[in-house]
């Protein structure tokens, strides 16, 4: 056995293996992350309208339980199982008027590029022999935050696809407004995140796009407190990319009726809105870091874990829970604030983030110019 | 007298929309906390007010006589004809035959039922009441039909003064005894 494994082809056949079962740990921790973010959004705009939320659904297994069943049948424990089953179980209709092909296509096309975008994310840290610090990562790209920016902006293909495919006004107004927000905020989010790239490319970094170099370059301070204009119109352009309100744009069920997903329904319409989660639960990675210090305790404090294996599953909880704060931002805000008017938006993301990114990328080049060691 | 309004120019930091969200953030976040306005359904039930126009059920008074006479007036009101009565006629032998009439059925259709308490008012018997049943539900169309024994079930007794029958009975026997007026 071992000296199958050794050899060229066993190691190979392991080597696949191995990531195989990385890469569905990863889909498997996301998706479940998906089900309660829907569960939070469910449960947290109730505590805002000074509703319960969903509090009826319960496994009968966990019915028995004593206490406990009853606290996790109050804070809806079982409702995502419900709510995957009812999505799954629905009649599967196909409007007579759709493009087949692309209409099938679409919400696939939206959930792919979130669920590829979280391979080159590292989501914690491990230390090898020497003790030198290494990601957890499933794919460690030196190019990692170009290749994000490239693949979580191909999730807006499937809406426009949507848009497009649905053969019907709405759907097709939709399509046209996500396509539109997509552009306009897209610019902005490039040039805020050009003084990142500046920062972390410290004289003799070889790979200043790495996302594990940006997070080793926080363990003193986050970046958020050195760059808080690139981290504030990155946010809001996170808003305006995952499509969450205020930025809803492309949905909009006031004025557009569903959005882009009007003709959609069962698990089609579901593979969008697990799609939307996942999209938000990776902004908020890819946000946490590149600005929150990712994986590092707190600003201006060593990590308080030793340095081996305890430590390593440590870093990927303190992530997590970083994760996890920023989608309750994200509900949070979801539930605050009404949805900007169509033009507004465009305003917004023409008239004003992106001079204040271009502003905000001259003065830090100045900066760096005149201090290259800062 | 006219008030004058000073409107001042917007500061920088309203333009900016970020206090202002974050006042936003800050009332949404404390609503989390206030007590929660949802009624419960089925194990909590809302508090019904006094005349609260339910079902329409058929009483019996104190002494459990049906107080209903079968004149019909309910049925000639109501404005959707959900009601049907079949007139019938109490026997001699019955200790109420003074009464002389009772109905045989009594139907009312809650499928076509208003709600709108007519009955209740024109009623001069005082025999039929809009209770505070709210929920009704059956899994057949048949079964939204009360007849009169679903209709005496859910109306039960009420409370009445005036026994207005058997005043009247006592009258006619001191009549008989010719002590009368």
């Amino acid at each position: 056995m071992n000296a199958f494994i050794q050899s060229p082809f066993g190691s190979f056949l392991l080597y696949i293996v191995l990531h195989t079962i990385y890469a569905l740990v990863v889909i498997v921790v996301l998706m479940t992350f998906c089900a309660y973010a829907v569960l939070a959004e469910r449960k947290i705009s109730g505590w805002i309208q000074n509703r319960p939320g969903p509090n009826r659904t319960q496994l009968p297994i966990l019915a028995y339980i004593p206490v406990l069943g009853n606290v996790l049948k109050r804070i809806g424990f079982s409702q995502p199982l419900a709510d995957g089953l009812k999505f799954l179980f629905k009649e599967n209709v196909m409007p007579g008027h759709v493009k087949k092909f692309y209409y099938i296509l679409a919400p696939c096309m939206s959930l792919i590029p979130a669920l590829t975008t979280c391979t080159v994310l590292p989501f914690g840290v491990w230390w090898a022999n020497g003790g030198a610090s290494q990601p957890l990562v499933l794919a460690n790209l030196d190019i990692g935050l170009l290749f994000i920016l490239a693949v979580s902006s191909l999730g807006v293909y499937g809406l426009v696809l949507a848009g497009w495919a649905s053969n019907s006004k709405y759907p097709f107004l939709g399509g046209i407004r996500a396509s539109a927000q997509l552009i306009s905020y897209e610019l902005a989010m490039g040039v805020s995140l050009l003084p990142v790239f500046l920062w972390s490319a410290a004289p003799g970094e070889t790979s200043p796009l790495n996302l594990f170099t940006i997070v080793q370059s926080q363990q003193t301070l986050w970046l958020v407190f050195w760059q808080p204009i690139s981290a504030l119109i990155f946010l809001v352009s996170l808003f305006a990319e995952t499509n969450r309100l205020p930025f809803d744009m492309a949905e909009s069920e006031t004025d557009l009726v569903g959005g882009f997903h009007t003709e959609y329904g069962s698990f089609k319409f579901g593979f969008f809105f697990i799609a939307e989660y996942a999209h938000m639960i990776v902004g908020s990675a890819v946000f946490v870091v590149l600005f929150m210090g990712g994986w590092n305790f707190l600003p201006g404090m060593a990590d308080p874990w030793p340095h081996n294996a305890i430590g390593s599953v440590l870093s990927v909880v303190w992530f997590l829970v970083k994760v996890l704060g920023f989608v309750l931002f994200f509900i949070w805000i979801r539930w605050t604030l009404p949805r900007f008017r169509y033009d507004h938006v465009m305003k917004l993301g023409w008239n004003v983030l992106l001079p204040l990114a271009v502003a905000n990328l001259i003065a830090y080049l100045v900066l760096f110019a005149f201090f290259p060691t800062f | 007298m006219a008030k004058v309004i000073e409107r001042r120019p917007l500061t920088f930091w309203e333009r900016t929309y970020l206090p202002q969200i974050l006042g936003g953030l800050v009332v949404t976040f404390r609503s989390i906390f206030r007590r929660h306005e949802t009624l419960e359904y089925p194990e909590q039930r809302p508090t019904i007010p006094t005349g609260y126009r339910g079902a329409p059920t058929l009483v019996k008074d104190p002494h459990g006589r049906e107080k209903c006479v079968s004149c019909q007036l309910c049925e000639f009101v109501c404005p959707p004809k959900a009601i049907r009565i079949t007139p019938g006629e109490i026997p001699y032998t019955d200790p109420e035959a003074h009464v002389e009439k009772a109905p045989k059925e009594f139907e009312i259709n809650m499928l076509r039922c208003i709600y709108c308490g007519l009955c209740e008012e024109v009623c001069p018997e005082e025999a039929i009441w809009l209770q505070d049943i709210y929920s009704l539900s059956a899994t057949s169309r048949g079964a939204l039909v009360h007849n009169k024994q679903k209709l005496y079930e859910l109306g039960g007794t009420r409370p009445d003064s005036h026994f207005k029958w058997d005043k009247k009975l006592a009258a006619e026997k001191a009549a008989e005894h010719g002590d009368g007026h």
